[in-house]
Order: structure tokens, then C-alpha cells, then sequence
């Protein structure tokens, strides 16, 4: 095939840098004016340059929002359980989805992909009284019960499609064996579908802790169980935000995405894309 | 094949019960919710109590004229707001599809505004929206663009515009990466043969690639509408829906007419609005898949 010119690997690059610079910005930003002091950031016009960037901001913060270690533990706490409980839920949906033939099991598959496409926000006010009974506001379950439910559908869609790659005859030798079902679950399916609950998993925990702002500000007022986005929103609204430990606070408080993100992305990049692109 | 494999094959009964957990799970969170929605839309609930209205919070909603600019303002802010995610997305699969050094470091390096909490992301906006320090307006003063401070989210305008610029950030990664992965699902011995006949880069793209990746491209432009339409925290955090109104789209309205005012009946008839366009955007997608999928399988 052809090789670019110089001039179009020009044209290309800088497409990419302007690219990459409406992507990156907000994070270059929030990093520079974290390490920036204070007086710095308040000057108009926006100066570019500061000559006393530290880290200060990164130690300082811990007292400005005194609950943020709390904050940070809640994010973790929530993903993982969401995560697990979603696993929980969709392992056998998905095999059963993956391996049998049942009555309105196209239909129902395709209203799965449906009730992704509603939001948590129009149906705040139902599950606003459905916690209410259950005496679950204000508490991890708040945000952990619905928090679950928007998750069940694309992960029943993805891990699907890995039982799917889980060739059938190996699960029919050995049940003419003899093998019972709890043994070809435990010895044959559970071992070769490891990198799918994997990605399944991680994909859960993101989405997780992607979504914890809605449920946290309208179902859950005790600072105690707050995870960092709603944690920190709460400083917003202050008339004097410290905007360098705020940015700071907020860099803390998603590196651990990030950097999970980082390792596994060509895993979750291509379960989700092969499920919506090729079907 | 043997009856004892039949049998492992098709039973029905084990199917449904390894589905029930979910099944019910989602029947008690999301379709009760759902019918009890429609079923508020008919009271004036509130934290006081609820009576039967019939059709008055409907009848209220639909002769306002706030309600109906508020519809009209969603669909003005979701129609710019998909357009610029997909030309975006178009363009930036295209730029990291071409064959240089570097590309898998920026497929990475593009993901961030999708992996990251919204909320954490907006924190980052709002600070850079800041009329006095923030480095937009300051790269405008400095320039001369701009004759003094300017707070993009306090006039109605720029607030609009702020925030779809803002929800553009936020949906281009995933766009750009379902684009890209469509594009390299295209065969590479019809890029060949294109290249040994002497097309060139352009006609391969417009004659091959453009053709190949309709589907995801109409796919994305659907799915992109709905989450555009369901964006509420990009919004909620930076504008609250103001200023005077000008960022309050339907999700919004729905969520300060029920929580914020504590009127579940008003609030719930406009979810059922959400709902049922929602359902039609829905409806919509699936049949559409149904045919592609249609397509596929007729070769």
C-alpha cells in the first residue's frame, strides 16, 4: 500500500495534536492548577506561567474536604460491590442465554438493549419510594441497589457473547460421561470463561464508578457514605472554592480508573465494540 | 443425537431459572418503577399525600408555554450536540485509523472524558469555564478576543453553547472508538484490490470505507441521541439548567419539578413524555439492528 508523504504526515499530526487537545485539556488544566498556589490561579487575566509549582495542594487537601480519604474508600467500596452483585446476576442469565433455546428468548434479549437506553433520572422518583419503604435511603444500598440494575442488561449482552466462544461439545462429552452440571460448571466453564467475567467485571466496576453522582446527591445525604463525585461537589457551591486542592482532590480521585483503565483497555475495547458492531 | 444430550440441550425450565435473579431483579427496579411513574402522572403527589387528577398535570404541562420551549430547547441541544460528536468522531477515527507511528498510544489517550466519573470531568469544566481565571476566557483576553472577563455559564447563549460543547467531550471517545474498530472490521483485501486498480486514498475511502461502516455510523448516530437526550449530570453541574431556564432540557425539568419541588405527580408526568420518546428512539434503534442484522445474514 502507499506510504504518506511528508506533508500529509504533517497534515495528519497536527490534526491528531488539535484532536488530542480538545480531549486532554480539561485533565492538563486540572493537573497544572493543582500544583499551582492559590494566589496563581486568582489572577486575571488566566496567567500561563507560575514559577512556585509544588505539590502542596495534594497534602493540603486532606483538610480542606476532611472526609476525602472516606470519599475515596465509599468510590471503591461502591464500585466493587456494584460490580460483584452485577456478576452475580448476570452469570447465569448470560449462560443460560448463551447456551439454551427458549420461548421469547430473542425478545427478551432485545428488551434488555431497550432498558439501557432509559436513564435513571426518569425513574428517580418511583425509586425514590421504593428505598423509602425499604428503609434503604441514605446508605450504600441507595446507591448500590439501582446502581446494579442499569448495569444487569450490557453485561448480560457481553458476557454472552464470551460463553458463546465456549465450544458446546466440550460441555456434551462431558455430560455423557456422566459429568452433573455443578461439575461442568465448575471444571469446564468457570476456568475458560475467566477473561470474560474478568472483563465483564471491570467493565461493571467503571460503568460503577462512572455513575456515582445521581443516585449518590438524590438518594444518599449522609457525608459518611458519599463517594467522591458527590463528596466533592458539595465544595462547589462554597463561595471561595480552592480550586487547586479541588482539582487536586478530583486527579486523586480518579487515577485508580484511570490506571485500571490503562491496563486492561484492550480488553474492554473490544468485548464492547464487538457487541455493538458486529452483533 | 441421544436423548440423554437432548435433554441437556433444551431445558427450558433450567433456562428461566437461571434468568429469574435478573429477570426479577429488573422487573422490581426498572418496570415497577416505570409503571408507577405512569401511574403518579395521574395523582398531585407530593410528600403530602396524593389524590386522582386525571389528566391535569398532562392537560397543566402541555398548554404551558415554558414546557413546550423546554421540549424544543432538548432537541435544538441534542441535534447540535450528536452532529458534533459524530463529525468529531468521524474525523478522529479517521486521523487514528491511518498507519503511523504512535496510534496505539493515542487510542488510549483519547479515552479518559469516557472512563472518568462525568461528574469529575465537569469539575475540570467548570473551572475552565471561569469567567475571571479560567484559561479559556484568559486565552480569549490575551488575544483580544475578548475585552474582559467572561463567564461562558452566566449568559444564556454561551451557557448553551458551553455545555454542548461540554456533553460533545464527554460522548466523542466512545463515538471515535466504535467508529475506529468499524473501520478496521473492513476487509483489507478490498483496500488491495482498490489500491492495485489505483484508487486513490480518497476514492478508497469514500467507495470502500464510507459504504462498509454505515451501519455503525447510523447504529452510534441513534445510540448517541439517546444518551445525548438522557445527559443530566453534564448539565446539572455545570448550569443547574440556568441560567433563566437556558440549559433546562427535559431530563432537567423532570428532575427539579420532582425532587427539587417535591411535585412527584408533575414531575412523573414529564418522565412519561421522556419515557415515551424514549420508547420511540427505542423502537426506532431495534427495528433498525433487526435489519441490519437481516442484511448480515442474507450475505
Amino acid at each position: 500500500m502507499d506510504k504518506y508523504t511528508f506533508l500529509e504526515k504533517f497534515f495528519i499530526y497536527s490534526a491528531i495534536f488539535i484532536f488530542m487537545t480538545f480531549i486532554l485539556l480539561p485533565f492538563v488544566e486540572m493537573f497544572y492548577a493543582s500544583l499551582r498556589p492559590l494566589d496563581h490561579l486568582f489572577r486575571s487575566p488566566y496567567q500561563f506561567y507560575s514559577d512556585d509549582l509544588s505539590f502542596w495542594a495534594y497534602s493540603e487537601m486532606w483538610n480542606t474536604v476532611p472526609m476525602l480519604g472516606r470519599y475515596i474508600f465509599n468510590s471503591f467500596f461502591l464500585a466493587s460491590s456494584v460490580a460483584i452483585f452485577t456478576l452475580l446476576f448476570v452469570i447465569p442469565a448470560a449462560y443460560s442465554y448463551a447456551r439454551f433455546n427458549f420461548p421469547f428468548k430473542n425478545s427478551s434479549l432485545y428488551i434488555l438493549l431497550a432498558i439501557n437506553m432509559f436513564s435513571g433520572a426518569v425513574l428517580l422518583i418511583p425509586l425514590y419510594k421504593v428505598l423509602r419503604t425499604f428503609g434503604l435511603l441514605n446508605s450504600y444500598q441507595a446507591m448500590i441497589v439501582p446502581g446494579v440494575a442499569f448495569l444487569i442488561p450490557t453485561s448480560i449482552w457481553l458476557l454472552k457473547s464470551y460463553f458463546e466462544k465456549i465450544p458446546v461439545d466440550l460441555e456434551e462429552a462431558a455430560f455423557v460421561d456422566g459429568a452433573s452440571r455443578v461439575q461442568i460448571l465448575r471444571h469446564i466453564i468457570a476456568p475458560l470463561s475467566t477473561p470474560g467475567l474478568v472483563v465483564v467485571g471491570i467493565y461493571a466496576f467503571i460503568g460503577a464508578y462512572a455513575q456515582q453522582f445521581l443516585f449518590a446527591i438524590t438518594f444518599n445525604q449522609k457525608k459518611e457514605y458519599m463517594p467522591i463525585p458527590s463528596g466533592l461537589y458539595e465544595f462547589i457551591g462554597y463561595q471561595s472554592v480552592k480550586w487547586n486542592e479541588m482539582m487536586a482532590a478530583s486527579l486523586v480521585g480518579i487515577a485508580p480508573v484511570l490506571i485500571l483503565f490503562i491496563f486492561l483497555q484492550k480488553y474492554i475495547v473490544e468485548g464492547l465494540t464487538a457487541g455493538a458492531v458486529k452483533n | 443425537m441421544n436423548k440423554k444430550l437432548r435433554s441437556f440441550n433444551s431445558p427450558t425450565f433450567l433456562a428461566y431459572a437461571l434468568i429469574a435473579p435478573a429477570a426479577i431483579y429488573i422487573l422490581l427496579i426498572v418496570a415497577w418503577p416505570v409503571l408507577e411513574t405512569i401511574r403518579l402522572s395521574f395523582t398531585n403527589s407530593s410528600l403530602a399525600g396524593e389524590d386522582y387528577v386525571g389528566f391535569e398535570n398532562y392537560e397543566k404541562m402541555l398548554s404551558s408555554k415554558k414546557f413546550n420551549k423546554i421540549v424544543t430547547r432538548t432537541f435544538v441541544w441534542m441535534f447540535f450536540s450528536v452532529s458534533l460528536k459524530l463529525i468529531i468522531g468521524l474525523i478522529g477515527a479517521i486521523l487514528l485509523n491511518a498507519n503511523l507511528r504512535g496510534r496505539s498510544m493515542f487510542r488510549v489517550l483519547i479515552m479518559p472524558p469516557w472512563v472518568v466519573p462525568i461528574a469529575i470531568g465537569m469539575l475540570g469544566w467548570l473551572w475552565l469555564y471561569n469567567g475571571y481565571f479560567g484559561i479559556i476566557a484568559g486565552v480569549g483576553m490575551h488575544t483580544g478576543i475578548l475585552d474582559g472577563p467572561f463567564g461562558f455559564l452566566a449568559y444564556k447563549q454561551s451557557a448553551f453553547i458551553s455545555t454542548i460543547v461540554a456533553d460533545v467531550w464527554v460522548g466523542t471517545p466512545m463515538v471515535t472508538v466504535f467508529f475506529l474498530a468499524a473501520m478496521q472490521g473492513v476487509p483489507r483485501d478490498l483496500y488491495e484490490a482498490a489500491y492495485c486498480d489505483g484508487a486513490s486514498r480518497w476514492d478508497r475511502f469514500f467507495k470502500i470505507t464510507l459504504p462498509q461502516i454505515t451501519p455503525v455510523i447510523i447504529t452510534m448516530s441513534i445510540l448517541s441521541a439517546i444518551w445525548t437526550f438522557n445527559s443530566f449530570e453534564i448539565i446539572w453541574i455545570l448550569t443547574e439548567g440556568g441560567p433563566r431556564g437556558a440549559t433546562t432540557t427535559l431530563i432537567i425539568d423532570t428532575y427539579k419539578q420532582a425532587l427539587g419541588n417535591y411535585k412527584f405527580g408533575r414531575g412523573a408526568a414529564r418522565a412519561v413524555v421522556v419515557m415515551i420518546l424514549l420508547t420511540l428512539f427505542a423502537g426506532f434503534y431495534l427495528a433498525l439492528l433487526a435489519r441490519i442484522n437481516k442484511k448480515i445474514s442474507h450475505g
